[in-house]
């Protein structure tokens, strides 16, 4: 079940507020000034800045820099000086449109941004069309879809764009009724005067259209909302439902056949020769074979082409190829930790006095796949590229494709397809590279799709980390904590989503110290008052050994998680209650706030029977605060439910997230967001890696990586959505994946009486699954799909 | 290549292709039927599920000359026409339930959802939801058992 509940009662406990409210509200109601766009309807664009300063915290017992400028800060500073080419128009039937420069990947952006519009101009929400902007250079760093940044970043200029219209269409119906337009007011799809007479938008869109830009003032409606914040179904939820819905492999591009790879036996290899090429060109339906250097933006291979990609699959079976190992080759889970534990920075020196609580956690590599593979149609010729992808960084990978096709920037064409999921994925464009280098090498348009042994196995991960945390204390204050974070390097070669960024991403040390660093230390936090805190981060392996990249909430999942354990074990050691404990040491008012109700909706302390326990853990990224409570059950009879093909083991069976985003555009879009985040948590706290041998993962479908299924899902989940605070969306994507990993890592050890350091809980158990063999490099397709049909 | 024959979404269709093409490809690539999904090709995540004979099953995993030409293939986009109405009451409650995200594995989730409420009746239990195999990456799982619940009452 899910529901909406107001805000319980601020706490009492002492704690310091973090004041980031009232410049949001000033913005709000300002009046700026805009752009009319010349046109053959009426077009209007945001101002060129509207950035409030970012939050000031005041002087606290723990203070860290991550406290007065975050990540969020930093992608909206970025994003604003290009926010005046972010263009609403009205059209000739009445409708309005935007081309949103960002990803919907499933993250509900696409209903916010309608309901925004909508909401500004007054127009019913069916009356909006948001379809996803192609690749646009010209806004730098306003189209990266990356850390839950959209809503923050694009919210004002939006808004500012649409109030813009909203002038221009009452200044003209103000013209044609005869009418002061400060009377005026949008009914309907129409302008509307008191008297009654009205003119529709539909005859506005012309006459309210203007043949030379100029700039325009127009004043934000304020603070009070019609659609925003109230619940509203997903825009393209028919569409889905009905199996309509495109995704870039159902895109119908002329000529365009399927077309996959036959990979390397190991991570990164390099494919040297095919050893039967004639013979697998001569399959049925295959058009062409050709080897595809592995380089640095194209995984390569040898890529067959096809009239259907059954015939692919087979093909790509057939192929016997010589290949040139990779990086990776050689390297197992336990070499990998022991390079960890070598990079690993050492905790500064501790405080002479006190207690000493210390623990080590490993976190194994995992998959950062969407359901959807990696897919790409391209159509590459000597003159031109266009390409369709899900893509979150478009303006690099645009880009990007002027050396890989040694084509000028404005021959190439990138379209941003719907994405089936991403989770970090799509910042990528892996599949859009690697399918314009193949179809300028067979000289025709592809359709590129990995198969799911492709994208577990030569797939992106989340790099594999370690963690140590130190926390000290004295009679019941804690004094210190330390925690020393070393990681698998984060492949951030996509920079900031342009090229600049991303080639100086790519130089000696750079991608560790330049972006890592940025990214850990923006993002990472101790919300406790906990005296003196350091979080360092050092990476290991260069960023392009692994194929790693920001998974859904990046480090903060692992730290977190860390982090939460040794505070239950300190609260223990103190003896004190987990909740009570937070309470007392909490510094931010929103995270009390949301702890609060998770324990009063989630009924905290109740008593349970042997074996299963509650466990509680927050986190604040993004302008939000999110807790999750999870009661978990590690009975026997339920850790050794037998499934066929699947792993069982503990099942979380209540999941209770309260979440504050500052203001929750869509609060049904939020639930949905903290609802998947809670299966993420739940997935790597319990089942969800990949092993690596001898440098390949073992893993190579969804019978062997087990991400949360229905035998592992919550019998109930309750989201919470706080009231606005700071009246601004903040960030809602992976906000949740944190707190829920914690939280059932911390029910986990008070269930069990034992803490649990190596994440998930089950990688070190007896290999549940027999592994696919590597050559060839994908499993046959199964003939008994009727034996199984119910 | 060899002539296949059967009844796709009510409609008799011909198609001409190798016998042991699966069917998943005949209907997405040859007759550009595209509302199911490839998620893994191995009869693993589900995301292709389909309906033979009101049955749910992956044609990633049957080879088109298994298929008999009496039998009905139903797909995401023939599931409104057997209960003859816009929408089949499992869409009506996935669209209450807001149940989407992404989408790219919905379709298959609905296919089985309805096998499943058509295999074990109106009364609904966990033990059955956790029968499903269906993978939904973004993590749909509470609405959808939410959703088949609801759809259950009204099938």
């Amino acid at each position: 079940m899910t529901e909406v509940v107001a805000r319980e009662d601020p706490a009492t406990a002492d704690v310091v507020v973090r004041e980031d409210h009232a410049t949001a509200h000033a913005v709000s109601r300002r009046r700026f000034i805009g752009y009319l766009i010349a046109g053959p309807t009426l077009i209007a664009a945001a101002p060129q800045f509207i950035a409030p300063p970012s939050a000031r915290a005041a002087g606290l017992p723990t203070h860290q820099p991550v406290d007065d400028y975050d990540l969020s800060d930093m992608l909206n500073e970025a994003a604003a000086p290009t926010s005046g080419l972010i263009t609403v128009v009205v059209n000739q039937d009445g409708t309005v449109s935007f081309a949103l420069p960002r990803a919907e990947v499933g993250q509900g952006i696409t209903t916010a941004v309608a309901m925004t519009i909508a909401d500004e101009i007054g127009l019913p929400l069916s009356k909006v069309n948001i379809t996803l902007a192609d690749a646009r250079p010209e806004l730098n760093w306003n189209q990266l879809t990356g850390g839950s940044n959209s809503m923050h970043s694009i919210f004002y200029p939006v808004r500012a764009a649409a109030a813009i219209a909203k002038g221009q269409l009452l200044a003209a119906a103000s013209n044609i009724l005869q009418e002061p337009a400060d009377d005026l007011s949008v009914v309907g799809d129409s302008v509307q005067a008191p008297s009654g007479s009205k003119v529709s938008i539909a005859t506005l869109a012309t006459k309210a259209r203007v043949t030379k830009t100029r700039k325009a003032s127009a004043l934000l409606s304020g603070d009070t909302y019609t659609l925003v914040g109230t619940p509203h179904k997903r825009i393209d939820g028919l569409d889905i439902v009905t199996g309509r819905k495109q995704f870039a492999m159902d895109l119908k591009v002329p000529n365009a056949l399927p077309t996959m790879v036959c990979r390397p036996p190991t991570i990164n290899g390099s494919a040297s020769k095919v050893n039967n090429l004639a013979q697998v060109k001569a399959m049925p339906g295959i058009t062409d074979v050709v080897l595809i250097p592995h380089t640095p933006f194209v995984a390569g291979g040898v890529a067959v082409r096809g009239q259907t990609f059954g015939q692919c699959i087979d093909a790509v079976r057939a192929l016997d190829v010589t290949w040139t190992p990779g990086a990776p080759a050689g390297l197992s889970d336990d070499t990998v930790k022991k390079e960890l534990q070598s990079t690993q920075l050492p905790l500064p020196p501790a405080l002479p006095t006190g207690q000493t609580l210390e623990s080590d956690f490993t976190f194994y590599f995992r998959p950062g796949d969407p359901l959807e593979t990696n897919c790409a149609v391209a159509n590459v010729t000597a003159t031109s590229a266009e390409v369709w992808s899900s893509l979150k960084s478009p303006i690099w990978a645009k880009e990007q494709l002027v050396t890989i096709l040694g084509l000028p920037l404005d021959a190439i064409t990138v379209h941003v397809a719907q994405g089936g999921g991403s989770f970090g994925r799509h910042l990528f464009a892996d599949a859009a590279f690697e399918a314009a280098a193949i179809s300028k090498a067979m000289g025709k348009p592809v359709k590129l799709m990995w198969h799911r042994t492709d994208n577990f196995r030569q797939g992106r991960t989340h790099p594999m980390a370690i963690s140590k945390v130190r926390v000290q204390y004295s009679g019941s204050t804690v004094t210190a904590l330390n925690q020393s974070h070393a990681s698998v390097a984060t492949d951030f070669s996509m920079g900031f989503g342009e090229i600049i960024s991303a080639t100086l991403a790519t130089l000696p040390n750079a991608n560790s110290d330049g972006y890592s660093q940025t990214v850990f230390n923006l993002t990472q936090q101790v919300p406790y008052n906990f005296g003196p805190v350091t979080q360092l981060l050092n990476e290991a392996y260069t960023y392009d050994t692994f194929n790693t990249g920001s998974t859904r909430n990046i480090y903060s999942p692992d730290v977190v998680t860390a982090i939460e354990l040794m505070v239950d074990q300190t609260a223990k050691a103190m003896k004190m209650d987990p909740v009570a404990f937070r309470r007392a040491y909490l510094r931010d008012s929103r995270l009390l706030a949301v702890l609060n109700a998770v324990a009063k909706a989630g009924n905290w302390g109740r008593a349970m029977p042997a074996g299963t326990a509650q466990g509680v853990a927050l986190h604040a990224e993004y302008k939000g605060a999110c807790a999750a409570l999870v009661e978990i059950d590690c009975t026997p009879q339920t850790v050794n439910r037998s499934i066929p093909d699947a792993y069982t083991g503990p099942r979380v069976t209540k999941v209770v997230v309260a979440v504050d985003v500052g203001l929750a555009v869509n609060p049904l879009g939020l639930q949905a967001q903290m609802m998947g985040g809670a299966m993420d948590g739940i997935a790597n706290a319990l089942t969800y890696s990949l092993h690596l041998k001898d440098g390949y993962f073992l893993e190579a479908s969804w019978d062997n990586a087990y991400y949360t299924r229905e035998w592992n899902t919550p019998f109930e989940v309750q989201v919470i959505v706080m009231p606005p605070t700071t009246g601004r969306p903040g960030g809602a994507g992976e906000l949740g994946v944190a707190p829920a990993m914690a939280a059932t890592a911390c029910a986990y050890a008070r269930a069990t009486g034992k803490m649990p350091t190596e994440f998930p809980i089950n990688h070190n158990l007896p290999l549940g699954f027999t592994p696919y063999p590597t050559t060839p490099s994908i499993p046959p397709s199964p003939t008994d799909g009727l034996a199984h049909a119910y | 290549m060899s002539t296949h024959t059967f009844i796709l979404n009510g409609k008799q269709t011909t198609v001409e292709c190798q016998d042991d093409l699966r069917l998943l490809w005949v209907l997405r690539d040859l007759l550009g039927v595209t509302g199911p999904k490839y998620g893994c090709g191995l009869d693993v995540c589900k995301a292709c599920t389909c309906h033979i004979n009101g049955k749910a099953f992956n044609p990633c995993s049957v080879p088109v000359s298994d298929i008999k030409s009496t039998d009905e293939i139903t797909t995401i986009e023939g599931l409104p026409a057997t209960v003859g109405k816009p929408l089949h009451p499992m869409q009506e409650a996935w669209l209450e339930l807001d149940v989407p995200q992404c989408g790219y594995c919905q379709p298959g989730q609905i296919m089985a959802a309805v096998a499943l409420v058509n295999e074990k009746g109106s009364s609904i239990t966990d033990a059955d939801l956790d029968e499903i195999r269906n993978i939904c990456r973004c993590g749909t799982y509470a609405r959808i058992r939410e959703a088949i619940k609801t759809a259950a009452s009204q099938m």
